[in-house]
């Protein structure tokens, strides 16, 4: 017989949309830092980067084995991940994508899901297919009450990193030389280059900034949850799905398709069924496009002929 | 319960006169059986790949079984030769080897596979050459039975899946007392659906409550949307029957969300990865039904923790326990039967009644599934201790 019996104590309705909301953004937070990656590079090169979500796997190896063999805590781990990941983002495409610059479009994307399993299996080889965990107190911030409401500090920083990252990215392309090359170079690369524009540094450095911030959601979803090898797929997807809905090659689209699309996630499962939130998730998608084919943020410009 | 067990008395001596009847009828036709001098049985098993280490673990079990009953004399005043093939844990080898054990090997029974699916391959195999196959660990429920119709040679020792939905179901409303439940089962995954069935089938029997029914898919990571909605329930316990990966992260995220109810699962908790993912100190008031303890106090099982580790020098786990009571039961069967035919062995085996082993006391049913106790083991700070027998 058990002696005791712990009833949960009940909450609100709107207490319980708050938090559901939390846990929306906070998941959500996560697909718009990978989306970043996706629709910055998209922006620049008009390339689908598939091996961007295998790049956050990267991350969360990185990041762990930072923990296990030199015993770091999070920031540090984090900004080892985040160069190891920007080295690889600008060797892939200096490798795989800058040979295929002038090939037809179909060929780099093809490209980037070669490199993309490439990762992938390489892994599994190398450190096994099964999932590893980091130390449950690497990314633990308690959680605090506020009236009848839980709110998880794990999920505030997530939210509170990716906001601190997206202020930066922000001024990054909007106030230094080199975002300023980047947005020349998304905006025309013929007029850029004939403007003295270093094309293929604006290039690398774009892959720079998306496979660091990608370095940085895999530490965070590593350390809440688990990673292995395949662990980029499904939040890749996600990603590049909220980098469309919320228009391709913008960047403020990424983060508001993120968002949007964490939070639609969440309370698809939260009010209807965990069964049915991506089907949901997709079909919302699926109408936004066909009203709005450029995403929700993206501008309507004519295909440049 | 006495009924029961005059009945299955009948049973067998219907079944053992059938026998008798039978060899009359063919005995002049048929070649007798038994010329050879020792009894050969074959094994099946997975010793290579994936799940190696099932196959191995259960053959140091069953080979304990066969010393011990050569070292006594042997069956019928003849040794037991144990005629051993690696599957390498791949579906159409274990087929492969079980035609061979049946037709080049010219074994009397297979012992094994350890895996379902490897089972499941040999079926036409047994069928063919009327060769019975055992298994002590396949327990996908279609392994013995499929669309109704029980597969003729096909046996097992080991409890199948569903089955330890009821014995959970039991354990939570007979033995803790508790009548409001939510259930969380992986909607992928027919295991965790079929264990989550026969719970609910125990709880309508027990008259308890299920509160709220969520699903999952393999593969999920963030289960706060479901956690944050079943939280302001009144629930005294959650029915989590999954594998480790998916119950590792729902049992971490529910703690830290404050939810500190009983977490009841099955057998795919008994796995280290569980106190990796969701973190040892996350690892209290969790229980799991599984097929064994080796902690178990029943006298039978101390004997037997004693005995195996006095001559392995380890402690037996589940696979090595479920190996050795497949192979006396086996055995005792071979012993029992009239003659020294394949045919007859699995109408013996077929009748086996009260049988008493390590994992449990078991009677087959018509579908070939052990009758049998289960385990509950509790989870303190991550450390599996037995809590409890549970009577099916």
């Amino acid at each position: 017989m058990m002696h005791s019996i712990v009833l949960q104590k009940g909450t609100g309705k709107v207490e319980q949309f708050i938090q559901q909301l939390i846990n929306g953004i906070s998941i959500g937070s996560i697909y718009a830092l990978i989306a970043l990656g996706y629709t910055m590079v998209y922006g620049i090169i008009k390339l689908i980067n598939f091996a961007h979500g295998d790049i956050l796997m990267i991350g969360g190896y990185v990041g762990l084995g930072c923990v296990l063999f030199f015993n770091m805590s999070f920031i540090p781990a984090v900004l080892i991940a985040m160069v190891v990941c920007a080295a690889l983002g600008v060797f892939t495409e200096k490798v795989a994508y800058k040979p295929l610059r002038n090939a037809p479009r179909i060929a780099v994307l093809i490209t980037a899901i070669g490199v993309s399993f490439l990762l992938e299996y390489l892994m599994v080889y190398f450190f096994k297919a099964s999932s590893r965990t980091y130390p449950s107190d690497f990314f633990s911030f308690g959680s605090i009450n506020l009236g009848s409401i839980t709110i998880s500090m794990d999920k505030m920083m997530v939210m509170l990193i990716t906001i601190v990252l997206m202020v930066l990215i922000q001024i990054v392309i909007k106030k230094t030389k080199l975002g300023k090359s980047i947005r020349a170079v998304s905006s025309d690369q013929d007029a850029a280059l004939l403007m003295g524009v270093s094309v293929d540094n604006a290039i690398s450095f774009t892959f720079i900034i998306g496979s660091a911030l990608a370095a940085v959601a895999g530490v965070m979803y590593g350390a809440m949850f688990t990673i292995n090898p395949l662990m980029g797929m499904q939040p890749g997807i996600k990603a590049f799905v909220a980098a469309v809905f919320g228009g391709i090659g913008n960047i403020p689209g990424a983060i508001l398709g993120g968002m949007l699309l964490g939070v639609t996630e969440t309370l698809v499962s939260a009010y209807l069924s965990s069964s049915i939130k991506d089907a949901v998730a997709f079909a919302i998608l699926i109408i936004v496009l066909l009203v709005r084919p450029s995403g929700l943020l993206g501008k309507n410009v004519k295909e440049k002929v | 319960m006495k009924a029961k067990k005059l009945f299955a008395v009948l049973v067998v001596v219907a079944l053992v006169m059938t026998a008798f009847a039978g060899c009359g009828g063919s005995g002049g036709t048929k070649a007798p059986e038994g010329e050879a001098d020792t009894i050969k049985i074959g094994a099946n098993y997975e010793l290579s790949g994936a799940v190696g280490q099932y196959g191995l673990m259960s053959m140091e079990g069953i080979k304990l079984a066969i010393d011990e009953v050569n070292a006594a004399g042997g069956i019928k005043g003849k040794q037991v030769e144990l005629i051993s093939v690696d599957n390498k844990s791949d579906n159409n080898e274990s087929k492969t080897v079980a035609t061979r054990l049946a037709t080049q090997e010219k074994v009397l029974v297979i012992l094994g596979p350890a895996t379902s699916g490897a089972v499941k391959a040999t079926t036409t195999v047994s069928e063919q050459y009327k060769v019975p196959v055992i298994t002590s660990s396949g327990t996908a429920d279609d392994v013995t039975v499929v669309n109704g119709k029980v597969n003729a040679y096909i046996f097992r020792t080991c409890f199948n899946d569903s089955f330890q939905g009821t014995v959970m179901g039991n354990f939570a409303t007979k033995d803790m007392g508790l009548k409001n439940f939510v259930i969380l089962s992986d909607n992928s995954n027919d295991y965790s659906m079929g264990l989550a069935a026969t719970f609910k089938e125990v709880l309508a029997k027990e008259g308890a409550t299920v509160v709220a029914e969520e699903n999952f898919t393999a593969g999920d990571k963030d289960f706060s949307p479901i956690l944050t909605k079943i939280k302001d329930k009144q629930f005294e316990a959650i029915y989590l029957p999954a594998y480790y990966e998916e119950a590792g992260l729902i049992i971490k995220q529910a703690r830290a969300m404050g939810i500190n109810v009983p977490i009841l699962g099955a057998d795919g908790y008994d796995d280290s990865k569980l106190n990796a993912i969701a973190g040892d100190e996350n690892l209290n008031n969790v229980f799991f039904s599984g097929h064994y303890s080796s902690d178990d106090t029943t006298p039978i099982v101390v004997d037997f923790v004693k005995m195996y580790t006095e001559k392995k020098g380890a402690t037996p786990n589940a696979f090595n326990a479920l190996g050795y009571d497949m192979a006396k039961s086996v055995l005792a069967a071979i012993e029992n039967s009239e003659t020294l035919s394949s045919e007859d062995i699995a109408k013996t085996f077929a009748a086996t009644t009260n049988f008493e082993g390590v994992t449990g006391t078991f009677t087959l049913d018509a579908n070939h599934n052990p009758v049998k106790s289960a385990v509950v083991i509790e989870l303190k700070n991550g450390v599996q201790t037995f809590k409890t027998r549970v009577n099916p």
